[in-house]
């Protein structure tokens, strides 16, 4: 499609935006080749007690923490981890969210009233809360921490959707497209969706950035994976009784997260200032 | 009337209800009140009024956007009022309403092509050649050259865009075509190669248009009969030249009166009519123009006075015609 | 000699308006458009001047320029305003603001619905304006900072709530006692056209601009708006500068005609003569395209020249049949014709048309 064409060369223009999108496909790059840039692979999970808490050299890029792990194969490995949580987390959200914005948005009777006051239910639910209650009943999991970040953050997703489709309703394509003898199902699908997926693609990567956040702050709570997987939260929470000594120990996970959240949120941006004013501006040219 | 009529509509209504901050009913806005015309094949109707006299909802109504809330309507002998889903589908490609500026209708995100072929996908079976083939030749009897395909609205001008509306509600062949205002606002130049189009595209299709426009002297060029419209009825129906020799109703005359001739007297030295049309929620009792009406008698308090014929071909909505 | 408000006597004849080969560009991302391009218009007292053109000719810029209301991309890069004797774009902004723009020159703006605050009542609207614009007021009475939290002299007020309630009256309002309360929505189009004329003339301007008031309003509404603006222009010796694209509307109201195309204008005439003979190729397609009983639709041909890359010479050069070789290279200079009639032309028509 030309207009996606237009849409990714001025994306690349920017230069925020580009830097975000390196440092995501960095991320994916890690994730996926992991075993194979990781210096110490198997280290990953064994306990070597004789080289604990060592501080960045040659053989250990970023030091090693308490049990003798390398921590710069641990952030690699422990990329995965958050990768997939991301990913399913804001997944979850987006297939549970969008479809229910869309009914209650399209309709805007009981059932869309409804819809929302469920929706406005789950968005008052304190996340963190809601994960340690989970973790509590079901143990610690990451499989727990995917369940509480995407129960508690489809709303965002619906509330969206919701109002941009209130306001395309009203919209003269729409209602001409309603005149012509379309069906619903039909309108809804191949004019409104389309013409929200804008604003849900901002959402969803700006959307993967707050997560990552939320998880290493339930990863750093304990909540999350239990040891000795090698997520991010946890490691910077492992490594608190060590400080200031064995700095690297935080340093390297903390910068980590630091990393991927800022290359979200410049993505995030760059696609809205891509995605947004082009239609507008276009529409109102005349 | 020598054909059977194509449209038919009965003592028409629409009203809306308004409504308190909570929504309790406060009063009903008769937007549409008892309208009835007959509309033949191939012929083009005029419908002109002001703001507020009901000929945009007339229109929509007759296109299904807003359901009726009394009367009838038939088309082509089928009544179509209470349009259920499937009775939609059915009359849809045969009755199109087309918008002031039809480049509105069309999907920011969607190619030309692809706006255009809309239509086909859902009411025929046609294969994509025979679709590919039918769009070509709509686009180039709206004066657009086939490379605007593959291009999106906004990459066209507003012309160009109006011509794409225009095509769109042809690709199905309608018999009868809605045009709600279709030269408000433009620049007398475009209005004339607009009007130029839509004379062409009639004779071309065979189609038969329901005019509704403000500008008399447009109607004037274009229409064969004229029904004006006031307050949500119709006041006077007539051939278009009979309007402008003969018109009987005295809002009729008002409305004459009030459109500037080149050359002609001065309107701002004759023109007399006061005051504005009545609020559509608590319209006079008796005759709605009474309040302005400079014959206005005590018996048109009284009466709601009927559209009745009196002459042949004219009918007159008044009491003191 | 300038006095701020219209009262001091001037002869009805006199220039009151000199608007000088004014070029005024745009600068956007797509380049420079040349929105007005060496215009010339001069508007008498006591006359009402039409200003006629189609979308993009600068009929709206040209008002904004006098008014002195340019957006921030705008360079005025030649030309002179010359009002009472003095230029109006080499007067300093806070004079502009303070003595001319809605006291000598007021404005009435096209669209009536958006013309009002729709939180506060039009009585309170109305005064606020006097308070600043009232002829009553003295030069530099309460300017500045310390202006702001000024207070409104209560004999000024009373006296300017007066002329308020009689020029409701003027202009037709029903209920006029009843007006001061009420908020704008609950006024029609129309309705709130009267007030804004009410306002433009409350300040007793020696010149109103009314930028196409009359495009949003329905045919009666307009003739009687029509009818009031030029009764109390005349009656008050006020001259008005009527932009607007309807041919008609400007035969009802206007005493002179100038049309205006692309930024350049092309001819000048009395009103009747105007449409009686024009002679510039586009007022005669123009009026052409009207339409007429009985006739085929006429249509002006071509596109719209456009401004970021005008054509050179005459703008309307590319659509005009009798367009030669001096036409695409050099503007045509400024022919006068009898009764005051004024076209710029190399190939004036000259036989009557219709």
């Amino acid at each position: 499609m030309r207009a996606a064409r237009d849409m990714a060369a001025k994306l690349l223009h920017d230069p925020s935006a580009v830097l975000g999108l390196l440092i995501i496909l960095l991320l994916v790059a890690v994730a996926a080749f992991a075993p194979l840039i990781a210096t110490h692979p198997e280290a990953v999970w064994d306990m070597n007690p004789r080289h604990r808490l060592l501080p960045p050299s040659e053989t250990y890029l970023f030091g090693t923490d308490r049990m003798g792990a390398d921590i710069f194969s641990r952030i690699l490995f422990g990329a995965r981890i958050t990768l997939t949580i991301a990913i399913v987390a804001v997944g979850a959200a987006l297939v549970i969210g969008v479809p229910i914005g869309l009914i209650s948005g399209w309709r805007g009777n009981w059932l869309g009233e409804t819809l929302m006051r469920i929706s406005d239910i789950f968005l008052a639910v304190p996340q963190i809360v809601l994960a340690i209650a989970i973790s509590q009943t079901l143990g610690p999991s990451i499989e727990n921490v995917i369940l509480a970040l995407s129960v508690t953050y489809w709303p965002w997703f619906t509330r969206l959707v919701h109002a941009e489709v209130r306001s395309l309703k009203n919209e003269t394509f729409i209602e001409a497209a309603i005149a012509l003898g379309v069906p619903t199902w039909r309108i809804v699908l191949s004019h409104v969706l389309p013409n929200v997926m804008s604003p849900i693609i901002v959402r969803t990567s700006i959307g993967m950035g707050f997560t990552i956040l939320t998880a290493s702050a339930l990863g750093f709570l304990g909540l999350g994976a239990p040891p000795p997987a090698p997520e991010w939260g946890r490691m910077i929470s492992e490594s608190r009784e060590f400080l200031p000594e064995a700095w690297w120990s935080a340093l390297a996970p903390g910068l980590a997260i630091f990393l991927v959240v800022m290359g979200f949120n410049l993505l995030g941006d760059g696609l809205r200032d891509v995605l947004d004013p082009r239609i507008r501006r276009g529409n109102a040219g005349r | 009337m020598s054909l059977a009529p194509l449209l038919e509509v009965e003592t028409l209504s629409r009203h809306f209800a308004v409504r308190h901050t909570f929504g309790w009913k406060m009063g009903t806005l008769r937007a549409l009140d008892g309208v009835s015309f007959k509309v033949g094949p191939g012929e083009t109707l005029g419908i002109v009024g002001e703001s507020g006299c009901g000929k945009t909802t007339l229109g929509k109504v007759l296109a299904g956007i807003h359901s009726p809330s009394g009367g009838r309507i038939l088309f082509e002998g089928t009544d179509i009022t209470g349009r259920s889903v499937a009775l939609t589908r059915a009359v849809a490609p045969k009755l199109q309403y087309c918008y002031q500026d039809p480049g509105n209708s069309l999907d920011p995100r969607w190619t030309i092509r692809r706006s255009l072929a809309e239509p086909l996908l859902v009411h025929t079976a046609l294969s994509a050649d025979d679709r590919e083939a039918r769009i070509g030749n709509i686009l180039q009897q709206v004066g657009l050259p086939a490379t605007h395909l593959d291009l999106y609205p906004h990459e066209l001008s507003g012309g160009q865009q109006r011509r794409v509306g225009l095509a769109r509600i042809l690709t199905l062949q309608p018999r009868l075509v809605v045009l709600d205002e279709p030269t408000s606002g433009l620049d007398v130049s475009v209005q004339a190669s607009v009007l130029k189009l839509l004379r062409k595209l009639q004779e071309t299709f065979t189609l038969t248009y329901l005019f509704i426009s403000h500008d008399l002297s447009v109607v004037r060029t274009m229409c064969d009969r004229v029904a004006v419209m006031y307050a949500g009825r119709i006041v006077e129906l007539a051939p278009t030249e009979t309007i402008f020799a003969a018109a009987k109703h005295p809002y009729t005359l008002s409305l004459l009166a009030a459109i500037p001739d080149i050359g002609g007297r001065r309107v701002t030295d004759t023109f007399a009519l006061e005051g504005e049309p009545p609020d559509p929620v608590r319209p006079p009792s008796g005759c709605r123009f009474r309040t302005r009406c400079p014959r206005a008698a005590d018996v048109c308090a009284a009466i709601d006075p009927p559209l009745r014929q009196i002459a042949p071909g004219q009918s007159v909505a008044c009491v003191r015609a | 000699m300038s006095s701020i408000h219209g009262s001091d006597v001037a002869t009805p004849g006199d220039n009151l308006l000199e608007v000088d080969t004014l070029r005024v560009s745009f600068v956007t991302e797509a380049g420079a458009a040349k929105v007005l391009d060496g215009v010339n218009l001069t508007i008498r007292t006591g006359e009402i001047m039409g200003l006629v053109g189609e979308s993009g000719c600068g009929k709206t810029t040209l008002a904004n320029t006098i008014l002195g209301i340019l957006a921030g991309n705008a360079r005025h890069e030649m030309g002179s305003i010359r009002f009472g004797g003095e230029n109006l774009l080499a007067m300093p902004p806070s004079r502009m603001e303070d003595e001319v723009r809605g006291s000598r020159i007021t404005f009435i703006p096209q669209d009536p619905y958006a013309s009002f605050n729709p939180l506060f009542t039009v009585g309170a609207q109305t005064l606020e304006v006097m308070k600043w614009k009232s002829p009553r007021r003295a030069p530099g009475e309460g300017r500045g900072i310390a202006g702001f939290f000024s207070r409104y002299p209560r004999a000024r007020r009373r006296r300017d709530a007066e002329a308020v309630g009689q020029m409701w009256r003027a202009v037709q309002m029903a209920d006029p006692a009843a007006v001061a309360g009420k908020l704008p929505h609950e006024f029609s189009g129309g309705q709130r056209q009267r007030l804004m004329i009410a306002l433009a003339l409350l300040p007793q301007p020696r010149l109103v601009i009314a930028d196409e008031p009359t495009t949003a309003l329905d045919v009666t509404i307009q003739a009687q708006i029509l009818k009031l603006l030029k009764q109390l222009a005349k009656s008050r010796g006020i001259s008005v500068l009527f932009t607007t694209h309807d041919l008609g509307t400007a035969y009802e109201i206007c005493d002179r005609i100038t049309v205006l195309y692309a930024g350049q204008e092309v001819e000048t005439a009395p009103v009747d003569d105007f449409f009686r003979r024009p002679h510039h190729p586009y007022t005669v397609r123009l009026l052409d395209s009207l339409p007429r009983p009985g006739r085929e639709l006429r249509e002006v041909g071509g596109e719209i020249a456009r401004l970021i890359d005008p054509p050179a010479g005459c703008r309307f050069h590319p659509r005009c049949a009798w367009a030669t070789d001096i036409c695409r290279r050099e503007r045509p200079p400024l022919t006068s014709l009898a009764g005051g009639h004024e076209v710029r032309c190399y190939h004036p028509i000259v036989e009557a048309a219709s």
